[in-house]
């Protein structure tokens, strides 16, 4: 007994510090510290989270439905397209209040900047028209007559080309930014509504939500020159509606939002195979990664949540409550 | 007709060292490891039971879930994920209520008088029992995550470590469950009486096949009995642990009830009353 209680004090300081040591290790590495704001259409705010507690810090009262939405280049300012309102609103990214209105034509969407940040091309539902905007003047520069309902807009990495999907006449247009007339219509599948360039440019993605596909255009030929099709096991095929894409950057993976199936699908970016599908919240709409692409957050406009997805373990691992019917989304460091 | 002890017990001794302890545990835990190795049918038997759970089940319930998020959960989950936990509790189960039919085989065949013969106190034999099947089914239920795994079923990595813990406090206490009804059952014969009567209900009646809030929505009497079971506390402690969380409520219950379970059981095979119970009905 006596030989025991000699031993404990020499074994006790041993055992206390592993166990320090054990309940010490953060249970997840600690994250990023980015900030997301996400639009909610219906409930006219823009929630703003914070990827480190993974928690909403605020939420900001916007115009009438809130729904295309990103950084400016500058990383100052977020710009959140209003489109009952017909107009584009700047939030201060500090000080997270409005602080200044863009003009557009009415009912703004999805729009797109820029690699310098001065130029922004609005896409306007309502009119069938692309909006260019003067982001140092903040004034309206130019029109660009398209098909019905334009929604998706991407440029293409060079900037030299601007893709509008317009969701009625299911094509995507090709618009020369610097003459801002259309070069080229490729048909898609029913109702495109979003666009993806990969960041080299070799290749367009283009999601039509009745189609059910996203199809891959060759920027170049600007024809489509494969489709993706999904399908999910005990899942009606009109349930798969693919909306938001997200690609990585070295293009080895894509991200495919499948609305209505409450699905994310994992798409080898090379091979274009369906490889996996992420449950998520209801209707999941646009997506977007931190800029380190550790996470990949999707937002679910009809549970009302964003879920969280670890891009390398390909997992969602969380879903945070927000606002009423998240639509868009944009990340950057605050 | 009574049943005499083989040996008169030696003269009773004021303690024992740690040493006469351990090797009582030991030649428990090695008699039942030993019985395990030698069933592998029992040991496939045990594994195939959740897997077809898994499987089969759970493909024709996907449905069932994936429009709220349940605590531990921190996102949407598909079903098979739901169960994991459940299916695990039932390994528990289903092993608890055959340990306890190896206790009636063991009377029967007289084993067991060769075990309560030992001078340790009765209370310890039967613990050692008890960790011994806990040992056995613990082992199952990794075997069953290790297969689970690769059905996407991937707890967090130290999940696996903390669920270890309540594995072993939900095996004890559906053990000492099935030790304390064992000490009832005069035939082998009866086990099927088991499974009806305390399987079956246990295991349906519980939030291992859906959650209760689901349950609630369809009879709230229902609800109300699945939250009194321990064995939904049992399932709600290991699912918690898995993902490095604890259930203080379930904790308790599951506490709580190990210690009666156990305290029945010491009783129920107290010589003076348990072995009485085998009357002229009971045929060896």
């Amino acid at each position: 007994m006596r030989k025991l209680r000699d031993q404990l004090p020499k074994r006790a300081p041993l055992a206390a510090s592993l166990l320090a040591a054990a309940l010490c290790l953060p249970p997840i590495a600690p994250a990023s510290a980015f900030v997301a704001f996400v639009s909610n259409e219906k409930g006219n705010t823009v929630s703003v989270i914070d990827t480190d507690s993974w928690t909403v810090t605020k939420t900001i009262k916007v115009g009438q439905r809130p729904r295309g939405i990103a950084y400016t280049r500058d990383g100052k300012f977020v710009m959140v397209a209003v489109g009952d309102d017909d107009t584009i609103q700047v939030i201060d990214a500090k000080k997270l209040e409005i602080v200044d209105t863009l003009p557009s034509g009415p009912d703004p969407e999805l729009f797109a900047q820029d690699a310098a940040g001065k130029t922004l091309y609005v896409a306007n539902e309502n009119d069938n028209t692309v909006t260019v905007l003067d982001l140092e003047k903040r004034i309206r520069i130019g029109d660009v007559q398209v098909g019905v309902e334009p929604e998706g807009m991407m440029l293409s990495p060079d900037g030299k080309i601007l893709i509008c999907t317009s969701e009625t006449t299911n094509m995507a247009h090709f618009i020369d930014t610097a003459t801002r007339k259309i070069v080229a219509n490729v048909l898609v599948d029913a109702r495109p509504r979003y666009a993806e360039f990969k960041s080299d440019g070799s290749e367009l993605w283009v999601s039509a939500e009745i189609g059910g596909t996203v199809s891959i255009i060759d920027p170049a030929k600007r024809e489509v020159t494969g489709k993706i099709k999904f399908a999910i096991p005990g899942l009606r095929s009109e349930a798969i509606q693919p909306v938001g894409i997200s690609l990585t950057k070295d293009g080895k993976t894509g991200f495919v939002a499948l609305g209505p199936a409450n699905r994310v699908a994992v798409v080898d970016g090379t091979t274009h195979e369906v490889k996996k599908y992420l449950l998520v919240g209801q209707r999941v709409w646009h997506m977007e990664f931190t800029p380190d692409e550790k996470y990949l957050l999707a937002t679910n406009g009809v549970s009302n949540d964003v879920s969280v997805i670890d891009v390398a373990a390909q997992k969602v691992i969380k879903t945070i409550q927000v606002g009423e019917l998240p639509w868009g989304i944009t990340i950057a460091q605050p | 007709m009574t049943v005499t002890p083989v040996h008169a017990p030696p003269p009773a001794r004021s303690g024992f060292t740690a040493g006469e302890y351990i090797t009582c545990l030991t030649g428990i835990v090695w008699r039942e490891a030993l019985r395990f190795l030698h069933q592998r049918e029992r040991f496939v038997s045990a594994l195939v039971r959740p897997l077809v759970w898994l499987f089969i089940f759970a493909a024709g319930f996907r449905q069932v879930l994936g429009i709220s998020i349940i605590p531990p959960y921190e996102t949407y989950i598909l079903y098979e994920v739901y169960i994991a936990p459940g299916l695990m509790a039932m390994i528990q189960l289903f092993n608890g209520m055959q340990s306890s039919l190896s206790m009636v085989y063991d009377r029967e065949m007289g084993n067991m008088r060769t075990l309560l013969v030992s001078p340790l106190p009765r209370g310890y034999l039967l613990f050692c029992k008890l960790l011994a099947g806990t040992a056995v089914s613990v082992l199952q239920v990794y075997a069953f995550l290790a297969i689970a795994w690769f059905w996407d079923i991937t707890p967090p990595p130290m999940g696996y470590l903390t669920v270890l813990p309540a594995l072993i406090l939900a095996g004890l206490m559906l053990g000492a469950l099935g030790m304390l009804i064992s000490s009832g059952i005069k035939q082998l014969e009866n086990f099927a009486g088991v499974m009806n009567f305390v399987i079956f209900p246990m295991f349906f009646a519980s939030s291992a096949l859906y959650p209760l809030w689901h349950v609630e929505e369809g009879s709230p009497w229902l609800a109300f009995l699945c939250e009194a079971n321990p064995f939904t506390h049992a399932v709600e402690l290991i699912r918690f642990a898995l993902y490095g969380k604890l259930n203080w409520v379930s904790l308790a219950v599951v506490g709580g009830c190990t210690a009666v379970f156990m305290i029945g059981a010491i009783l129920a095979y107290d010589p003076s009353r348990g072995f009485v119970r085998r009357g002229p009905g009971g045929e060896a």
